[in-house]
């Protein structure tokens, strides 16, 4: 038996071959038709270059060959998780532009549809995050409850998923009477359901293991890239349109902006921007419950307009809080009925632009995990 | 089902069942269609819904699998691009025979609201793979998925496996036959 000898050496120079590996289009834990080129030495990611475009829809063809109403549906398909949120700042943008305002009512029940839908894009977040990690079960219970949302939803514009409920000058039509009672219920069994979250997935120390001080986002990085929503605020930057720059009538509520606080970790890991989105939802209930009591019940839904809409010559940026963050429009009108361009700033693209800064350095099963709690939508990214 | 009912029938006696083995087999290829799981769009969030609690796709036998090689039937759920359509063209190919198609959705059955001015968007995911089940909708209803699903079955179970080209060129023969009086009459 001969002796071991200790020899002395650095893993980094350790001659070994670099490998490149195809991630997508097709992959469960994409989140869509995102293609992922990884550089890996061993298991460990040097390089990630995301290919995007596999879901280009041609939304700024579509804008320029359509009327400004009929803009709308399209604006729904482009994060197609969120549609109310989405078609918000578009008509916000359009309704500026021909210097009109809306009624009363119609401003808060388009604060409370925004505000569920920002709830079941939440509870999809969690949802998929948790199946990326490897958790069923918090998926079932979470579409348990988005499927009541979904109800409301149908009940109110008749759709499930794309709505084109929010019209310029107003909705599509009124709510239903059962309006009021449908979302105190429902608010009432969210609160519920996230109390089962919290013990099923996020307290979890399987989960916690997988998730804390992986992919750190510190706050610099996330300024520069241009981050928003919960993916900046789990770095503990304060951003928020709603508080920040108030549009509707969100400076009437009482609610807090969530930040991640490094609970379990460091400040601006994956558990971070997660718990962001569960706090985010409580705070939604919070905006619901006050919307409800001060809501009217009497009034018109509709602004009396022209049937052919014709904003003036001119430009605007429009823009709203999503609940993955930052949408903006930009309109450009040259006074026809059909809007010379619409330009969309959308939050998934400028989120996932910083994949390839906080990845490297970390094991290839934590690069899924990243890129779930990022929570990008392909319809958004691409467009 | 054929085959079920006659277990209860008494004519044929306790736990006998008299049929073709093409009918057994085809009940159990129908009864456990493995899927292949991607999505495209946004019909693959609803796609999602009918795999979740409320809907449990999983009670007609189906189960996702990621790889192509293991799967009986994929459904092409959302829009389908020019880069994105050559993917689903392989993807289709690496399936094992015999394999069916669901396309979900308007954008896959024609292009759907792309259709007009959509330069990067295939006008139906039946011009480079062949389509069994067309559900319409934008997205359609969890419950129209399933009727879908429902007609496959049905489609599978009442599919030829054994001399099949034999019984192919017969059809055609009856067809061409058929066809031949009525341009006769004509």
């Amino acid at each position: 038996m001969g002796e071991l000898k200790k020899v002395d050496f650095e893993y980094s120079q350790l001659n070994s071959e670099r490998m490149r590996l195809n991630v997508g289009p097709q992959h469960p834990s994409t989140h869509g038709v995102l293609r992922l080129e990884v550089e890996l030495d061993g298991e460990i990611v040097t390089e990630v270059v995301p290919h995007i475009g596999y879901l280009h829809r041609c939304f700024e063809k579509h804008c320029e060959n359509m009327t400004y109403p009929q803009v709308i549906p399209y604006v729904d398909r482009m994060d197609y998780i969120c549609s109310m949120n989405n078609e918000l700042p578009y008509v916000m943008g359009v309704e500026k532009m021909l210097g009109i305002e809306v009624p009363e009512k119609v401003e808060y029940i388009r604060v409370i549809f925004s505000e569920l839908n920002r709830i079941a894009n939440h509870q999809i977040a969690i949802a998929t995050f948790g199946l990326d990690a490897g958790a069923f079960t918090p998926f079932l219970y979470l579409f348990r409850d988005r499927e009541f949302i979904l109800t409301i939803f149908e009940k109110a514009s008749g759709g499930r998923l794309l709505y084109n409920y929010f019209w310029v000058g107003g909705l599509a039509h009124d709510v239903h009477p059962t309006f009021k009672e449908d979302i105190r219920w429902i608010v009432k069994r969210v609160k519920e359901t996230n109390k089962e979250i919290a013990d099923l997935l996020l307290y979890n120390k399987i989960f916690i293991e997988r998730t804390a001080n992986v992919g750190i986002l510190p706050a610099d990085v996330a300024i520069n890239y241009g981050c928003s929503g919960p993916v900046a605020r789990g770095s503990g930057l304060p951003f928020d349109l709603r508080k920040d720059a108030p549009y509707s009538i969100y400076d009437r509520f009482d609610f807090n902006v969530v930040t991640g606080r490094g609970e379990v970790g460091t400040v601006g890991d994956c558990w971070d921007r997660n718990i962001v989105r569960f706090h985010e939802i409580e705070e939604s209930c919070r905006i619901i419950e006050q919307a409800l009591e001060q809501m009217p019940d009497e009034g018109d839904v509709r602004e009396k307009l022209p049937k052919k809409i014709r904003p003036p010559q001119g430009e605007i940026y429009s823009k709203a809080e999503n609940p993955k963050g930052e949408l903006g429009f930009y309109i450009v009108s040259n006074g026809k009925d059909k809007p010379e361009r619409v330009k969309g700033r959308g939050t998934s693209f400028v989120n996932l632009s910083v994949l390839p800064e906080i990845s490297k350095g970390y094991l290839f099963a934590d690069l899924i995990m990243i890129l779930g709690s990022i929570d990008i939508v392909l319809g958004e990214v691409d467009r | 089902m054929g085959l079920l009912n006659k277990l209860d029938d008494p004519y044929y006696g306790g736990g006998i069942i008299l049929g073709t083995l093409e009918d057994v087999l085809n009940w159990g290829r129908s009864k456990s269609d493995w899927y292949l799981q991607f999505g495209l769009a946004c019909c693959a969030i609803e796609f999602m819904a009918v795999n979740a609690s409320h809907f449990d796709f999983m009670r007609f036998g189906c189960i996702p699998r990621t790889s192509p090689r293991q799967a009986d039937f994929m459904i092409v759920s959302g829009t389908v691009t020019m880069k994105m359509a050559e993917r689903i063209k392989t993807l289709y190919e690496q399936m094992a025979e015999p394999r069916y198609v669901i396309s979900m959705g308007s954008c896959a059955n024609c292009g759907g609201p792309y259709w007009e001015h959509g330069y990067h968007v295939l006008k139906g995911v039946d011009r480079v793979i062949p389509v069994d089940v067309y559900v319409p909708g934008c997205p359609p209803r969890p419950e129209a998925l399933e009727e879908g699903m429902i007609k496959l079955q049905k489609m599978i179970n009442e599919q030829a496996i054994f001399n099949k080209r034999k019984r192919l060129r017969e059809a055609e023969e009856k067809e061409k036959s058929v066809s031949d009086v009525v341009l006769s009459q004509n």
